[in-house]
């Protein structure tokens, strides 16, 4: 028998045809999908007079656009307040179970979807947003998507996909103290670059991976796609079993052993063969923190901007481009460099543990004077086991504020925009120019990291206050 | 109207830079509108104009430059990453631009732009310095672009590169056909493999 990879093995089981010369017909097991990118997708079905081929395969949520403040009033701001009310009343006239704004499940799509046991082990995911890649930590096929295919998923269950080429990135040892997934996924990045997986599907493996949570394993499969990757995943192991096991969507009984038993075939067959392969020590992993605008532009808390020198000459210019939009200088040490906001949100990072690894770490700590502190959950769940675990309070007596979920102040959507010039110390994904918010400076960084900054207002090594 | 393409010949728009993502292709905030148009006056927004005024060009901006125009785009590589919105080809069509050229695209942009129509050509790097040097050098050099034939030729020196597209894609941009049209068309298929799976 063939060797298989986990990819092939996901893959081949959901090929409903395979065109000759051209892509494979795909099914999807479950579409996700929120306020921003399915409007034109149902009015394109409305157009075609066509239903919902398979409603009760897709889980919708608002999140993108939502405020994180008095959410039980009306929306202040027009157009978003049209996108949230479009999606509600396109559920409701497609048969589509919405988790919508006073919910008790509504959140960002990719915290709710594992959160609820919907994402499971062995299933194709997809979702009109890039981070959809978050769900491939269960050991799935999981991959962002426009609008157009939006449309024909609503309308089909499929999709047209080229097979990608596999990439296996293995991390293995023992990661330091202070040091957390994000700073892992933030260091891949900076070794293989923001277009370093693309046109892969990547497999996530070695023990310092195996070592992970489940919420710390979402945050390295969310970041694949700032390296460009088709998707990213995880085998899943006890560890996923044991997280997806009880949570409302998952099989339960019988169907549970049966489905567990299928579970347990999906790994990388040994000596399967990939396109490119990577191995990584964890013992060479710092805290990270990003100094350019691509997520690629990452370097250890105690190192420096690189010299034009270090650059290639043909990525000068975009360098350059981007430590001019940063208000930093080639060389220069980022430690010490001063904070104005701190954001701990997103579908990166805003999960129960990085809110109590945030809360355990200000525990009796003060934020700095100046610096604004954000900390937006990732779901209304979220929202309430902080609560009942007393974090609500930590945060408050710490200066910090604890919103209402959303996507927030990853992309400045709604009204949580960081002001032009300012610095944010950020565990979201992207430090695109403007990302959040015309002019803003964005440096990604864990949970940690995050909060050590907002505690003494710069950059800081969280190693040295751990 | 038939949305089908294949002969395109133009001067082109040069925007020499690499990982040009979605977010400056077309900024979230312009995200919030439930319709496919009028995405082509907010392309490139921010690097457009100063102080989020469309009165206010910023001068040293491709697109402001009126020695540039045309219906070919072309950039440095890692082109559309970032974000899946298809937005960003939305507003790269609306503008006028029917051609992106990178040496290398993001692949959710590339599907994006294949489904709009906006056809996105790979060449080697080598040929897209050639490409920029050309324009460096005429402003209105010329390239065509033939799907029928997957070639990308500079007019004013003949050179010449071939570029991949799968055969299927490749139809559909000649004929004018959808994806969705192909999927329809399998509902009866897709449902088999439904009932097969239990």
């Amino acid at each position: 028998m063939s060797k298989k990879t986990l990819f092939d093995k996901i893959w081949d089981t959901h090929v409903v045809k395979q065109i000759k010369d051209g892509p494979s017909v795909l099914y999807i097991d479950r579409h996700f999908i929120h306020e921003v990118t399915s409007p034109q997708a149902f009015k394109g079905l409305e157009k075609r007079g066509l239903p919902v081929f398979r409603p009760q395969q897709v889980v919708a949520t608002a999140d993108h656009n939502v405020p994180t403040l008095n959410q039980e009033l009306p929306i202040k701001e027009e157009l978003s307040r049209i996108q949230v009310q479009t999606l509600k009343d396109n559920c409701a006239k497609f048969g589509i179970e919405l988790y919508g704004l006073g919910h008790p499940f509504q959140g960002i799509v990719h915290v709710i979807g594992p959160e609820l046991g919907v994402t499971q082990p062995g299933c194709t995911y997809v979702c009109g947003d890039s981070h959809t890649s978050t769900h491939g930590a269960f050991g799935s096929i999981a991959f962002g998507i426009g609008t157009s295919e939006v449309e024909m998923v609503l309308a089909t269950q499929c999709l047209l996909q080229s097979k990608p080429k596999l990439m296996r990135i293995s991390v293995d040892g023992d990661l330091g103290k202070g040091v957390t997934s994000k700073d892992i996924v933030l260091y891949i990045l900076a070794q293989i670059s923001a277009s370093g997986a693309t046109g892969y599907a990547v497999e996530f493996a070695g023990s310092a991976i195996r070592a992970l949570t489940m919420e710390a394993r979402m945050t390295i499969c969310n970041m694949s796609i700032e390296m460009g990757a088709r998707c990213g995943m995880i085998a899943p192991d006890q560890t996923t079993f044991d997280y997806v096991k009880g949570r409302k969507f998952a099989p339960q009984g019988a169907d549970w052993d049966k489905k567990l038993a299928e579970w347990q075939q999906l790994y990388s067959d040994q000596d399967s063969v990939f396109d490119k392969e990577y191995h990584f020590k964890a013992e060479d992993i710092e805290p990270m923190i990003t100094y350019g605008t691509n997520p690629g532009m990452g370097i250890g808390v105690t190192g420096h901007v690189p010299e034009l020198s270090e650059i290639s000459q043909r990525d000068q210019p975009a360098f350059e481009k981007s430590i001019q939009y940063m208000g930093l200088k080639a060389g220069e040490h980022i430690m010490g460099h001063p904070v104005d906001y701190v954001f701990i949100g997103s579908c990166t990072n805003s999960r129960i543990e990085d809110l109590r690894q945030v809360a355990a770490f200000v525990k009796g700590k003060q934020k700095a004077e100046g610096v604004t502190c954000w900390v937006v959950p990732g779901s209304k769940q979220v929202e309430a086991q902080a609560k009942e675990e007393g974090i609500d309070k930590i945060l408050e007596a710490a200066g910090f504020q604890l919103r209402q979920p959303g996507c927030s102040a990853c992309l400045g959507m709604n009204e949580d925009k960081i002001p032009a010039g300012k610095y944010c110390i950020s565990t979201s994904n992207r430090n695109f120019e403007g990302r959040q918010g015309p002019n803003a400076r964005t440096m990604l960084a864990s949970p940690l990291m995050a909060a050590a900054a907002a505690v003494t207002g710069k950059v800081c090594d969280v190693r040295e206050l751990v | 109207m038939s949305k089908a393409i294949n002969l395109i010949k133009s001067t082109v728009v040069p925007l020499n830079l690499e990982n040009i993502d979605t977010d400056q292709i077309i900024p979230a905030r312009f995200l919030k509108a439930t319709s496919r148009e009028g995405f082509g006056e907010n392309l490139f927004r921010d690097w457009r104009f100063e102080n989020n005024n469309p009165l206010e060009p910023k001068k040293d901006f491709v697109l402001n430059n009126p020695i540039y125009a045309g219906k070919i785009l072309v950039a440095a590589k890692n082109f559309g990453c970032g974000s899946s919105r298809e937005h960003a080809a939305w507003a790269i069509k609306d503008y006028g631009f029917d051609v992106v050229v990178s040496s290398f695209f993001a692949d959710i942009f590339k599907n994006n732009a294949l489904n709009n129509f906006l056809v996105p050509v790979t060449v080697s790097e080598g040929f897209l310095q050639q490409i920029f040097t050309a324009v460096e050098k005429d402003p209105k050099t010329e390239i065509a672009v033939s799907v029928a034939d997957q070639t990308i030729t500079i007019l004013a020196t003949g050179e010449k590169e071939s570029f991949e597209i799968n055969h299927y894609k490749k139809d559909c941009l000649l004929n004018g056909f959808d994806d969705i049209d192909y999927l329809l068309n399998m509902r009866g298929e897709i449902t088999a493999y439904e009932q097969q799976l239990g």
